[in-house]
């Protein structure tokens, strides 16, 4: 009863919220409601007893993700209405619940076939991090450490593409200066 | 109606999934795709975790966890990538990447 309750509760807030998401045309609602989705996407887990996935949902999404996402916008221009594509909404709204079903069909197929069985079964009288730590960290090592590796490659490249001039700082430099060094950006490319 | 079985999750997960997709479909700022595709690899993450939570098989968190991980480096490696067009480009539209058009 109160798992139906707030499975459907929270269904309809998150598709709600990333409804909104999708529509508004406004850049601070959508990353507001997105954010909103996250962490109501996080209490699914919980309802289904994955406590470390729905922990890991918070602190990775609504933290990490969201913080970024609210860092980059201040470098653009937000506050302009986003423009929209203006296409069949028909055609838009049709391909992708095809698509959608498809994927599910994709991964439901062998489910609904009974040809799955559980490979690393959940263990009696542990709690979820616990079995989570042991798969992970046994079976799932060598993936772990290569999404480590990714991790890595992609906060160095993070850091190279954003950090240009860098060790240039403008609250330091005058105004000559800083337009003696905006005037040589346009004459070189930045990225050719 | 009462008893939230695996096709209840599986019927969610595939509308989220089609609305991140129409999201893909229809926005033209580029920051706002990037929301769309962070919809798509969630909604893929509540199947995950709802599949392994009835098959009592730990595979689908463990397949989760690494969506996630992915994500937040795509996020890291999108939006530094944004930064430089906007630098150069002083804007993020799609239709203003067009170089490689055939």
């Amino acid at each position: 009863m109160f798992e139906a309750v707030a499975f459907y509760l929270f269904a309809f807030l998150t598709i709600s919220m990333f409804y909104i998401a999708v529509t508004t045309s406004q850049a601070l609602y959508a990353i507001s409601s997105l954010a909103a989705g996250m962490i109501f996407i996080s209490a699914f887990f919980f309802i289904l007893g994955a406590d470390f996935l729905g922990a890991i949902q918070i602190v990775v999404y609504s933290g990490a993700v969201m913080a970024l996402y609210a860092f980059g916008m201040m470098f653009f221009d937000t506050t302009r209405d986003v423009k929209e594509k203006h296409g069949n909404k028909v055609i838009v709204i049709g391909l992708s619940i095809i698509s959608a079903v498809l994927i599910v069909l994709i991964v439901g197929a062998p489910i609904v076939g009974s040809n799955i069985e559980a490979l690393y079964p959940i263990t009696e009288g542990a709690g979820n991090t616990q079995e989570v730590g042991m798969v992970l960290f046994t079976k799932y090592l060598v993936p772990f450490e290569v999404a480590a590796v990714m991790l890595l490659v992609a906060m160095i490249s993070g850091i190279v593409l954003a950090g240009k001039k860098m060790d240039l700082s403008l609250t330091l430099m005058n105004e000559q200066e800083i337009l003696k060094m905006r005037e040589e950006d346009k004459t070189k490319k930045v990225l050719s | 109606m009462m008893e939230i079985g695996l096709n209840h999750y599986l019927v969610l997960s595939t509308i989220l999934f089609a609305i991140g997709l129409v999201g893909v479909m229809r926005r033209k700022n580029l920051l706002m795709l990037f929301f769309a595709t962070e919809i798509l690899l969630n909604s893929v993450n509540i199947s995950f975790a709802a599949i392994s939570h009835y098959y009592g098989d730990l595979t689908g968190q463990m397949f989760a966890f690494f969506v996630i991980a992915i994500a937040a480096s795509e996020v890291a490696v999108g939006l530094g990538l944004l930064i430089v067009w906007h630098k150069k480009h002083n804007n993020i539209d799609l239709d203003s990447m067009s170089t490689m058009r055939g």
